[in-house]
């Protein structure tokens, strides 16, 4: 492995073995969407197809609304024992730390997002299990690009002292084009349509996380060391 | 030279004002309303040169570290939400009487709608960081991820949804608009351009002034 890529990995797996022992992001995370559900039924039901017609929308305002609160977590972690500042002094590249960064936060929202719908199917009575892969890839594609931008501010915004506002407000503006494309996909994977329809949206979708990707290891850097 | 380029900037504002509520045709369709248009469209024009604007004083910022640049991005991000804004409250003000209501969820409206929230978000990002430097740098990869964004966002708002009319200046083919609307919408064009330079340059210079103070307060202490 390049030590561009070993770098990456060895942050990746320093967040998913803190994550693994403390356990609280991911409980807490996991408890959140279950929370979720919860108040979206209260919010929609008992209608069932009130339920079902809104389903795409409703995954991904839990992804999104979850997501903001790991993608906040993940940065307040390392301002403890002032590990950010181990993670700058590190001789490394610091586009290697995003990546790492970003692989981490994206394992933690895929584990959340994987319950989250299988808790959909389970609590709403609904048959989704056909549909659960195509639904799985654009979770990952959704998820990259929301936590690749996500990274970048989350970067910036975990030592301001208006922090948790400020993180989705300047996230969530951004993240649109994500929200609005892995609904569309969402929508067509549950509908069981072929991929012709789905094509655009992809093309956006990954064309959003590539743009980002580069955008997110090019000024990572930049943030870091202000 | 501010001063020519103020005094400049209000004589075609002036001017914009006459040819736009005089000289130019009423429009057949929707009369009077329609006048509007002369401010709404050099509105977001000089809106999208602001962006652009903040765009590349960013890239500059980071490139060069010099405190010019993000002097440049503060002020071009201000009058980026100021004539974005001024866009929106127009167009809110000729929905109502052409399409019936003051908002709609068409594409155009919302990417525009969105923009507006993001440069908000770089000012308020501005705002809340303390140390000036830190402000620079976080505001110039903000003012970068946010320009990427817009065409991005730009095309998915537009297959999400569409309902306004087709670009009619920035398209390929010749404008098709009575000659008389087109020059009067020319002359708003200009004049709001000289408008945001004089603002921007003025601007710039506060900003500047503001950082010299402080730098003296600091070293006489």
């Amino acid at each position: 492995m390049s030590p561009f890529l070993r770098t990456a990995w060895a942050v990746f797996r320093k967040d998913i073995a803190v994550e693994r022992r403390a356990k609280e992001g991911a409980n807490a995370l996991g408890f959140f969407a279950l929370l979720l559900l919860f108040l979206f039924y209260f919010a929609l039901g008992p209608d069932g197809d009130r339920i079902r017609a809104a389903l795409p929308g409703l995954f991904w305002l839990a992804f999104i609304l979850a997501g903001v609160l790991g993608l906040g977590r993940a940065f307040a972690l390392e301002q403890e024992n002032d590990c950010l500042d181990g993670l700058i002094l590190a001789p490394a590249d610091k586009g290697a730390i995003y990546l790492g960064k970003l692989a981490g936060t994206t394992a933690l929202m895929l584990g959340m997002e994987v319950a989250f719908i299988t808790a959909t199917g389970i609590f709403y009575n609904l048959d989704i299990w056909a549909a659960v892969p195509r639904l799985l890839l654009v979770a990952l594609a959704g998820t990259v690009g929301f936590a690749a931008v996500g990274t970048l501010f989350a970067a910036m915004t975990a030592h301001l002292r208006a922090r948790e506002v400020l993180l989705p407000v300047l996230l969530l503006p951004l993240a649109v084009p994500v929200l609005l494309a892995a609904v569309k996909l969402t929508d067509l994977a549950l509908a069981g349509e072929g991929w012709g329809p789905a094509w655009p949206w992809w093309q956006l979708l990954l064309g959003f996380d590539v743009v980002f990707l580069v955008a997110g290891l090019l000024t990572f850097e930049f943030v870091l060391e202000a | 030279m501010h001063r020519i380029l103020g005094g400049l900037a209000a004589v075609l504002l002036a001017l914009g004002l006459w040819v736009g509520l005089g000289l130019a045709p009423r429009d057949a369709v929707q009369g009077n309303a329609q006048r509007i248009m002369y401010v709404h469209v050099p509105a977001i024009l000089t809106g999208y040169v602001a962006i652009g604007l903040v765009l590349v004083a960013s890239v500059a910022y980071l490139w060069t570290r010099r405190a010019v640049w993000d002097r440049v991005a503060a002020a071009a991000g201000e009058l980026a939400v100021c004539f974005v804004g001024l866009t929106l409250a127009t167009g809110s003000i000729w929905g109502k009487p052409t399409w019936g209501t003051w908002w709609t969820w068409d594409a155009r409206l919302t990417s525009t709608a969105l923009l507006f929230v993001i440069y908000l978000g770089y000012l308020l990002l501005r705002s809340v960081v303390e140390d000036p430097e830190r402000a620079a740098t976080y505001a110039a990869v903000l003012g970068i991820v946010g320009a990427l964004d817009v065409p991005i966002i730009h095309f998915s708002v537009e297959w999400w949804r569409t309902l306004h009319q087709p670009a009619t200046v920035l398209k390929p083919q010749a404008p098709s608009m009575d000659p008389a609307m087109y020059r009067a919408l020319m002359v708003n064009v200009v004049a709001f351009l000289a408008t945001f330079a004089y603002l921007a340059i003025r601007r710039y210079r506060l900003l500047t002034l503001r950082a010299e103070a402080l730098t003296r307060t600091i070293a006489g202490v």
